[in-house]
């Protein structure tokens, strides 16, 4: 969702043309609160100091997200905000997983170190040395399985945890407070708007509309 | 928000409580207080409406915003009933007004012929309840029509050469193809089957008060914030409450069914959002509550006359439970989809609807569609191939690529009715209220994990066909978590072998009316919700005939 445009305002009022005054006049109020909701929340958000990180573990937190996931020639957990999604969490509906990050990140601190004797913070690793960390203390680590739908699920693992916080606050909606600028969406192709029409993608392009099948050829009822 | 234009009080002896405003209790309301009866709704859970929805995956899912939620209603899973139940989320339904209406993905097949007399057409299958229902698909057929028309549903008529048949079209004309409809479409003609557009309770044109579908996508899991989706909040409910005859009463945690010394029932007791009791009464007492909470709520209602529970003279309050068997395969395509885009389903086949048991060597029937529901942070975990990095840059550039060009083929099929398999009270676990917990017992059949393997390979070469550049599928393995909630206060004309009547009538207590999905004696192909509302459109007219018979005060 994002604020209506001027560009989604023309677009609406084709659908309009198309489909009918009433189409228009039964959406709109709808579209527009929703639309008006998620831009009071994005301006909102953005907030520049922590709720419950102190500044050396923001470091480490922003340190590990940008390795899950890094910043290429296109954005990644830092530029997201992803830190800011997790203090945030941790300050309501995952506030359960506060102790898990409070121990976890002294614990990464020191399997760095272990790893890396002359390294005595996560963050102060090179690269290199921060992708052998995090291989390591998630090699034992199986998969979540999607046995039909989508349930996400909670493990008590704090690089489990960190992973799932770190994957919402790139992608989650910016309402949520991660996201920021859309950007976990651009990586992905996933256009922030509510409204869409056809053709959506590349195979429904030029679809002829659908045709029976000559049943009596098949031999079906 | 509510716009009731009546409340009664407690001590009003209303004509009908009902206990659930979901797919069928919404209809039922409708229903009733539309025929002049005075009806109090009671549900659990908040009121809800358009503009309190979003798609913010992090407050509807995580936060449990329109779902029951484990950590105030923790439930308990064992496989068999030899097992001890672990405490481990067991299933999921809509807590809200319009119930998992509210937040399903909308597919609306009916049921076809065979799904009511499939016993008789293939014989026993020994170790189940496998049975024929009290009631035929030409019973059915006015109120499948009934429920196309009033809640709204966008369909095809005749583009199925195996749809049972219809007295009517449908109401408006099928929602847009999708990228993956036509990759299905291409793909399943390929293979001689015969694909055609889905029948979906979602608008493909405007109706009064709600707008049509604006393809925002992702439909599971979410609320609608145009009134497009089909859901009982969006259409009877509004309309049971201009009736001026009905009164939705939310955050009405109900936990007993009163019971008068002539073992009629008097009226249900529920707990207010401050967790003050009250006791509503009424002459009459439908329960709607989901195949889960409306056996626990019989099981929690003993009493002397009662003590194994209320209507429980069967023994099989709780189970039979049928969730669906069902199968993913997902594919990865050389251009994008975008199939984020608009709701979730565009084309389906039912040539396997009926599969030939001797043959194959199991039971089953299926229907396949293609879609794509998996919303970008669930992606990361359930989206990607197997053997993708979970983190990292080649993770990065896999989400890149892969997020706007999958799509999933989803088998949906029967499941066969098993009586271990069931809802039942946890021993120990209790919830937030101090009410024993629900607990799920549950093994897929043998024959039910050969037919899912089945299924899983026509989903396979369905992808094949498409041209999917990578393929897999999800692990086959007997379910843990119940989705669809079927079969577990079946209906049947014996009162040693059912809960109901075919007036969805309780066997033992006369006043006492159960409604929606435990009402199943069959699970259908997967799609169960048209079947619940049909089942509560028929409902409405057998209860309200009943009622005019003076037969509910007798």
């Amino acid at each position: 969702m994002k604020p209506i445009e001027p560009a989604r305002r023309h677009f609406l009022q084709q659908l309009g043309g198309v489909a009918g005054a009433a189409w228009l006049n039964a959406q709109w109020p709808y579209i527009a609160a929703a639309a008006q909701h998620a831009h009071e929340a994005v301006q909102a958000g953005n907030p520049t100091h922590f709720e419950v990180f102190t500044p050396a573990e923001a470091i480490e937190v922003t340190a590990i997200a940008a390795r899950i996931i890094p910043t290429d020639e296109q954005p990644g957990a830092t530029e997201a905000g992803v830190v800011y999604f997790i203090d945030r969490s941790l300050k309501t509906f995952a506030s359960e997983d506060l102790p898990i990050y409070k121990e976890g990140l002294l614990e990464i601190n020191r399997d760095t170190s272990k790893l890396f004797p002359d390294v005595k913070l996560f963050s102060a690793a090179t690269v290199e040395q921060q992708d052998r960390v995090l291989a390591e203390i998630s090699k034992d680590q199986k998969p979540p399985q999607r046995a039909r739908r989508s349930v996400i699920g909670r493990s008590p693992d704090f690089f489990q945890v960190i992973l799932g916080h770190t994957m919402m606050g790139f992608l989650a909606d910016p309402e949520a407070g991660g996201n920021r600028n859309y950007v976990g969406w651009k990586v992905i192709g996933r256009d922030p708007a509510h409204t869409f029409s056809p053709p959506f993608g590349y195979y429904d392009k030029n679809y002829p509309g659908w045709q029976p099948v000559n049943t009596a050829e098949t031999g079906k009822k | 928000m509510t716009d009731s234009k009546v409340s009664y009080k407690t001590s009003d002896e209303v004509d009908f409580v009902i206990i659930g405003s979901g797919a069928a209790g919404g209809v039922l309301a409708k229903e009733l207080s539309t025929n002049g009866f005075s009806v109090v709704v009671l549900e659990q859970g908040p009121y809800l409406t358009e503009n309190d929805f979003s798609h913010n995956e992090i407050k509807i899912l995580n936060e449990h915003y329109l779902t029951n939620n484990p950590k105030i209603q923790p439930t308990t899973f064992r496989p068999t009933p030899q097992d001890k139940a672990v405490k481990q989320p067991a299933l999921v339904y809509g807590r809200c007004v319009g119930g998992s209406s509210v937040h399903f993905t909308a597919n609306f097949w009916r049921f076809h012929e065979i799904d009511f007399n499939e016993r008789s057409k293939i014989g026993e299958i020994p170790g189940t309840g496998f049975t024929d229902w009290p009631i035929s698909y030409a019973d059915m057929e006015p109120y499948y029509t009934k429920v196309e028309w009033e809640v709204g549903v966008s369909g095809r008529a005749g583009a199925s050469p195996f749809d049972p048949p219809r007295s009517k079209p449908y109401p408006m004309p099928p929602l847009p193809v999708k990228s993956s409809g036509v990759l299905f479409e291409n793909a399943t003609r390929k293979l001689g089957y015969h694909p055609f557009p889905a029948p979906m309770a979602i608008l493909s044109q405007p109706r009064p008060g709600r707008s049509a579908c604006v393809a925002c996508g992702f439909c599971l899991g979410f609320g609608c914030e145009v009134g497009a989706k089909s859901s009982s909040l969006a259409s009877v409910i509004r309309t049971a409450e201009k009736s001026g005859k009905c009164e939705i009463r939310p955050n009405s945690y109900v936990h007993k069914i009163e019971i008068d010394k002539n073992g009629r029932a008097t009226g249900a007791v529920y707990f207010d959002a401050k967790r003050n009791t009250h006791l509503q009464r009424a002459k009459a007492v439908i329960v709607s509550a989901n195949g889960a909470e409306t056996p626990r709520l019989l099981l929690l209602s003993t009493s002397p006359q009662f003590p194994n529970g209320l209507a429980n003279s069967s023994g099989l309050v709780g189970k039979y439970l049928m969730p669906n068997s069902g199968v993913v395969a997902m594919g990865v395509f050389e251009e994008p989809l975008n199939d984020y885009k608009g709701y979730a389903v565009s084309r389906i086949v039912h040539d396997f609807y009926e599969l030939d048991k001797e043959k194959l060597g199991f039971y089953g029937g299926a229907g396949f569609d293609a879609r794509f529901d998996i919303t970008p942070v669930a992606f990361t975990s359930f989206g990607m191939p197997p053997g993708t990095p979970r983190y990292g840059s080649q993770f990065k550039k896999i989400l890149q690529h892969n997020f706007v060009r999958t799509m999933e083929i989803f088998g949906h099929g029967t499941s066969l009715p098993i009586e271990a398999n069931s809802f039942s009270l946890d021993p120990d676990v209790k919830d937030a209220w101090g009410l024993p917990a629900l607990r799920m017992t549950y093994s897929d059949s043998p024959n039910d994990l050969k037919f899912m393997e089945w299924m899983k390979d026509r989903a396979m070469e369905i992808l094949d066909a498409a041209g999917a550049q990578t393929k897999w599928h999800m692990p086959i393995e007997s379910n843990k978590f119940a989705f669809h909630l079927l079969g577990t206060c079946r209906m049947g004309n014996d009162p040693k072998t059912s809960v109901i009547n075919p007036d969805h009538r309780t066997h033992d207590v006369p006043n006492l009316f159960l409604c929606d999905g435990s009402s199943l004696v069959t699970s259908g192909r997967g799609q169960p919700t048209m079947t619940i509302q049909a089942l509560a459109f028929r409902a409405g007219d057998r209860i309200t005939a009943l009622a005019k018979r003076g037969e509910l005060h007798g």
